[in-house]
């Protein structure tokens, strides 16, 4: 699922959120809020070890219209860029 | 917990927006955790989600019963404490078993199932009580939460018609 954004280069960010530590609905949950006080085009970093993250974070670009930049696997944890949507 | 998510704003988006429709019938500690983890996250993808909590469900949105939700120690083979039938019975078994899940939720950084409600409302998620159960079960409108929707069957089904995951758990 996230081995085709696997190692892509860095995307600048506007905004840090760190979910390391929780779990599933957590990350999802905050990084709903989070998305919600961005401008469209602006960057989210999220990083998160729940590892359930890989396929969440992805489900929740797909259903709220923001867009998944880049994803890195970490041994212990995910890191992934997301760009704020026109329509979310 | 005071922060929203951005919603839709005109009516096509509105007309577009999926909808969960969840029944949560359990009222055990552990049983009212996955109808409120969905609820949450669906709200959080930006879908309208809606629980009908009815029977002992009902319990997760009664004011003073949601803070003593417990998790049975009787006929419960993968619960928090692993006992025959026989010592499960046992005066301060289901105490146990309970804050036994509690410390487990709590060393995992979960929320707690008022903390989850709150999520939830602070999502939109619509709450409707069973007015049946209300009926069987002698609890009255000011016995629940705030924020709570009385409904019976057919307007939950109504709502559920709608929808595009309907749940019983």
């Amino acid at each position: 699922m996230t081995s085709q954004f696997a190692n892509l280069t860095h995307e600048k960010a506007d905004v840090e959120l760190d979910c390391s530590g929780l779990l599933c609905p957590l990350p999802v949950y905050r990084t709903s809020l989070a998305l919600g006080q961005l401008s469209p085009g602006q960057v989210l970093r999220l990083v998160t070890t729940d590892p359930g993250s890989l396929e969440d974070i992805p489900a929740l670009t797909r259903q709220t219209g923001n867009t998944l930049l880049a994803a890195e696997r970490h041994e212990d944890q995910q890191l992934f860029w997301i760009e704020k949507g026109l329509r979310s | 917990m005071t922060d929203t998510v951005t919603r839709p704003s005109s009516d096509d988006q509105i007309a577009s927006r999926r909808r969960i429709a969840l029944v949560a019938s359990k009222g055990t500690l552990d049983q009212a955790y996955p109808p409120l983890i969905l609820a949450t996250t669906a709200a959080s993808l930006g879908w309208e989600a809606g629980v009908y909590f009815t029977f002992y469900g009902l319990d997760i949105i009664h004011e003073e019963r949601l803070e003593r939700l417990k998790v049975a120690s009787l006929a419960n083979p993968a619960g928090p404490i692993q006992l025959p039938n026989l010592l499960g019975a046992l005066p301060g078994a289901t105490a146990a078993a309970t804050k036994i899940m509690k410390k487990w939720m709590s060393d995992a950084r979960m929320p707690t199932v008022p903390e989850f409600i709150e999520m939830a409302q602070g999502l939109d998620v619509r709450f409707f009580a069973c007015s049946t159960t209300m009926g069987v079960m002698g609890v009255e409108e000011g016995d629940l939460i705030k924020g709570c929707e009385i409904a019976g069957a057919a307007a939950f089904l109504d709502f559920a018609a709608d929808a595009d995951v309907q749940l019983f758990v």
